[in-house]
């Protein structure tokens, strides 16, 4: 194996053997601050690997290809599952049971995200997002005493499973129209004539992967799921997992010319705008937290759909940037939720009325949730404000007026639960219930992770050329 | 660097206040103070110490009396860009002086949370400051969008809630979603723009003054225009988009009320003068009837419907509509004596519904209502307040010696020879407008009392708040002419927009400012 190609896939096997690692370590003793410990260096270590993987890109393997993409979706899967890890910590600490196991799952996951986000072949993306799904069932079931948690684990395994159906039947219609298997030259064969049976695979992967990223109508699963899983786990579902397949997505439509023929944008401006509208619509009405937060990322992934829609100038580019500022919004915003719900075990406080009034006893804690909260709903001095900025002018630049109303809309809807959550935590009411951060919360690991990701969150809002030179670059690295 | 100070020094203050709430309500709302105290004497210190009366260039666009600028966002070619003129520094006084106010109107009557409110209160301001300030289009629309945020809490958490279902926080929520969504169709337009340019020229820029050479197609000119005149419309208000505004102001704390009349309303002036206008000339003139049009339909509309309001606040926020109109005529009209109008007017709505405002406050904090049918025969109850109440009710109908009439004035004047219907429409709204006012007073203050106990006067605080909102208002009713010296070459370079055949000549740009001083001799 040439050094390059090493280098390339070190971040893979640092996180690999962590996993192993971690698992044999639990095997031997149960320590559940030194498994935190060893979960975190090796994300660490596997992150400064993906830094040095960015000097020695492109490189091809038969199964991967290490673009720009795939270090940049690299970079956002495993700095969020190192917060996922950090975060957990605070989560578990108070959960009846055997604690490790989860960090060997999270590790597992997170090895299967990068090898989706790098695969250029159907049978390395079939791994990848299997091993991305399979550990997330148990994730999510994690709390299985509790009756929401195993109702979220057992509903994603059930849907999880028949949306991989429908992926591999495509990939084998697919395979008979073309005989194809590497997905450049799978397309490049698509090119002779679609054909009817590469028409349906086309569709069927696309329901598979539109099921991972829930975009409508393949949301079904989603509030239900964000609502019950555990806290960590459903950070990393709304982070880590969904970067992974998205990145994967892009390169699949950059990877195919051909294919672009209207009817695909077509069937992908409808999924987007019915995503947008619809995810915005359905959050109106909740009154649950982290189910907002997943009817608000269904809505996301329907504003980044523009991406695929366009998919070339400034789509890479603007796929990067949206990515970050939805990663760093997102997990500031299920950061305070974990740390909220940290101090007792049962279910997450994530009803709305738990929050109310929380400025006045937490005010910082609350001064996250609310920067996440503007932040997701694009309010400028946040680094939303410059993703939405990226799409709207992705789409101006395409002239798809359609997705550009389509954004407009969506916001000024999604601004009125936005501001109901954040306007809750102002709120003092007589009697409120009392469930709370513990109250040392900043000085532990996971509060000053979860500060850090806030200010963040405001300091690439402000100057956001940094995050903007690095999606730039590492957009610019493709290959074709 | 100066003008950095300016947006940093409210925001700072806020921060502290914030932080000094521990310390007790006086240090906090003296921290408040001070610091507006500060940004008030500074934009006084500028204004005596810049020179406005610049010579334009000719072609050479806007002039400057100071730049600040910093490289941004290298991307896109985004500068970190602000300048000041004497529009922008006109309306920054009026912005400083009106958050003195709006610290010292709320002394009394918000008393939970002091610091969070200061913070937002001051907040609002830095971004308001910004919003005069930026030059750059992605800079401007970043302001313009940051101090919303600090308004919706105002409202949604040191609000009233009204009677069945106007709630605070639906208010604050109408006018924020309002605002954030038609800011958006400006954000769309500012990049139509910026990517027209990148089209023609190959880079990309945000800087007002490389976009104002930009050449558009009518057709897309026009859908770019619209994109800014619909965010500018939202927040003036024009009237189909003015929902939220008699919410917002029903609902919002004497503070908020007087920094929405004041000074927001007046952003969206200063963005079709600034921006809507320059960037895009031709689509604007032909724009214009329907401008004015929309104009005359917020003057009645407004007028009309505030003769029916139960709540003295609305009743306000009404009228604000239809001033609104006057000054939506003027801008449109294009000539440079109704421009100027505009400016004053602006600054005369400005201090005359801000001065009832912080009334109704008063009034509200010794009746614990703002019911017009509770009201009543307050005349002889109140010691000086309704005579304050009468000179406001006067000013706002326009009568001679204060700044109303002036503005009124030059706006009818001015626009006479461009569209005279309009004007003649228009002054019947004058009618109508001493309707409303005699009917607000005569319902507030005459009539049987209710009851013989005489309520607590004026103090000190309050009476010399409104005695100096009084004497600005004389001031400039009745010689406006320092500033219209001020803003004299800024909206000269308007009026020039609207006669694109004619080159400029030297001496024709002087003509209007020495027929408003032949207007005033004459009086």
């Amino acid at each position: 194996m040439p050094f390059a190609a090493l280098v390339a896939y070190l971040p893979m096997i640092l996180v690999a053997a962590t996993a192993v690692a971690v698992m044999l370590g639990i095997a031997w003793r149960r320590e559940h601050t030194v498994t935190v410990a060893a979960s975190v260096l090796g994300l660490v270590l596997a992150l400064i690997a993906q830094a040095f993987a960015w000097r020695v890109i492109p490189v091809q393997t038969p199964l991967l290809s290490f673009d720009g993409l795939a270090v940049l979706a690299g970079l956002l899967i495993l700095a969020s599952t190192l917060v996922c890890a950090i975060l957990s910590h605070a989560y578990l600490e108070s959960f009846h049971g055997a604690r490790e196991e989860f960090y060997v799952l999270l590790l597992c996951a997170a090895a299967g995200g990068l090898v989706l986000a790098a695969s250029r072949h159907l049978a390395s993306l079939f791994v990848g997002l299997e091993l991305l799904s399979m550990p997330l069932y148990g994730m999510l079931a994690y709390a299985f005493h509790e009756q929401r948690s195993l109702e979220a684990g057992i509903k994603y395994l059930v849907l999880s499973a028949a949306a991989s159906a429908f992926l591999l039947f495509g990939m084998a219609l697919l395979y008979a129209q073309t005989g194809e298997l590497r997905i450049g030259l799978l397309m490049a064969g698509l090119n002779d004539g679609l054909g009817l049976w590469g028409l349906a695979g086309i569709g069927l992967l696309l329901v598979g992967l539109g099921f991972k990223l829930s975009v409508v109508p393949f949301h079904l699963w989603t509030p239900d799921v964000y609502e019950g899983g555990p806290g960590p786990a459903t950070t990393f579902l709304a982070t880590a997992s969904k970067v992974a397949v998205f990145a994967l997505l892009l390169r699949l439509m950059l990877s195919a010319p051909v294919v672009q023929g209207d009817w695909l944008r077509s069937v992908l401006t409808g999924l987007a705008l019915a995503s947008m509208l619809v995810g915005n619509l359905l959050a109106l009405t909740q009154s649950n937290l982290k189910r907002i937060l997943g009817y608000s990322s269904i809505a996301h992934f329907g504003y980044l759909l523009i991406a695929l829609v366009v998919a070339d100038g400034l789509a890479a580019e603007t796929t990067g940037v949206y990515l970050i500022t939805y990663v760093l919004s997102t997990l500031a915003a299920f950061g305070v939720v974990i740390l909220v719900s940290s101090t007792t075990g049962g279910e997450d406080v994530a009803a709305l009325h738990y929050y109310r009034g929380l400025f006045w006893r937490r005010p910082f804690l609350t001064a996250v949730l609310t920067v996440a909260m503007l932040s997701l709903a694009g309010i400028p001095a946040t680094v939303g404000f410059i993703g939405k900025f990226y799409l709207i002018a992705l789409g101006v630049e395409a002239q798809r007026w359609w997705l550009v109303g389509g954004i407009i809309l969506g916001s000024a809807i999604g601004l009125y639960y936005y501001l109901r959550v954040t306007i809750t935590l102002f709120l003092v009411e007589p009697g409120m219930r009392r469930r709370d951060a513990s109250d040392d919360w900043g000085v532990r690991a996971g509060g000053v992770v979860v500060l850090a990701v806030a200010v963040l969150v405001i300091l690439l809002g402000l100057y956001p050329s940094p995050m903007i030179e690095l999606a730039r670059v590492l957009g610019g690295i493709a290959i074709r | 660097m100066i003008l950095v100070w300016l947006i940093v020094i409210p925001f700072a203050g806020g921060l502290l206040c914030w932080q000094m709430e521990r310390l007790g309500d006086r240090p906090t709302r003296s921290i408040a103070l001070v610091t507006m105290l500060v940004e008030l004497l500074m934009s006084l210190w500028l204004w005596a110490r810049l020179d406005f009366q610049l010579p334009a260039l000719d072609g050479s666009g806007a002039q400057w009396a100071l730049e600040f600028r910093v490289t941004w966002i290298e991307r896109f070619g985004i500068d970190f860009h602000l300048a000041l003129d004497g529009l922008s520094l006109v309306l920054i006084v009026l912005t400083a002086f009106l958050g003195v106010l709006a610290v010292l109107c709320s002394w009394n009557e918000i008393v939970r949370r002091i610091g969070f409110f200061h913070l937002n209160l001051l907040w609002i301001l830095a971004g308001v400051v910004g919003v005069f300030l930026a030059i750059d289009l992605f800079l401007f629309f970043f302001f313009w969008e940051l101090m919303l945020v600090p308004m919706y809490f105002l409202i949604a958490l040191w609000g009233h809630s009204g009677s069945k279902g106007k709630t605070r926080i639906g208010a604050a929520t109408k006018f924020f979603i309002y605002t954030q969504a038609s800011g958006l169709l400006m954000l769309v337009s500012i990049l139509g723009l910026v990517f027209a340019h990148h089209a023609s020229t190959g880079e990309y820029s945000f800087s007002y003054q490389v976009l104002l050479e930009t050449t558009l197609s009518p057709t897309l000119s026009r859908w770019l225009m619209l994109g800014f005149f619909i965010a500018f419309a939202v927040k003036l208000p024009v009237v189909p988009l003015h929902g939220w505004l008699p919410d917002a102001h029903a609902q919002a704390p004497t503070a908020g009320s007087v920094d929405l009349a004041g000074i927001l309303l007046k952003t969206a002036a200063y963005g079709l003068l600034r921006f809507a206008l320059p960037l895009f000339p031709e689509a604007s003139q032909a724009f214009a009837p329907i401008a004015m049009g929309l104009g005359l339909l917020g003057i009645y509309y407004g007028a009309a419907l505030a003769c029916g309001q139960q709540n003295v606040k609305r009743f306000i926020a009404y009228t604000s509509i239809a001033h609104m109109g006057f000054v939506l005529i003027g801008i449109y009209s294009g000539s440079a004596l109704a421009l100027q109008g505009v400016v004053v007017l602006m600054l005369a709505h400005a201090f005359s519904a801000a001065g009832l405002f912080i009334l109704s406050g008063q009034l509200y904090e010794r009746l614990h209502t703002r019911e017009l049918g509770k009201m009543g025969g307050l005349w002889n109850r109140l010691g000086s307040l309704p005579g304050f109440w009468l000179f406001f009710i006067a000013a706002s109908l326009g009568i001679p010696v204060t700044a109303n009439f002036v503005g009124e004035f030059m706006v009818l004047f001015g626009t006479f020879p461009t569209a005279p219907w309009v004007v003649i429409t228009a002054s019947f709204g004058l009618v109508l407008a001493a309707v409303y006012s005699l009917i607000l007073m005569q319902r507030v203050h005459y009539g049987p009392p209710r009851s013989e106990t005489p309520l607590k006067g004026l103090d000190s605080r309050e009476f010399a708040m409104m005695l100096s909102i009084v004497a600005l208002l004389i001031w400039l009713g009745i010689y406006p002419q320092p500033l219209l010296d001020t803003t004299e070459t800024t909206m000269d370079e308007v009026h020039r927009l609207f006669e694109p055949s004619s080159t400029p000549v030297p001496g024709v740009s002087a003509e209007p400012g020495a027929a408003i001083t032949l207007t005033w001799e004459a009086r």
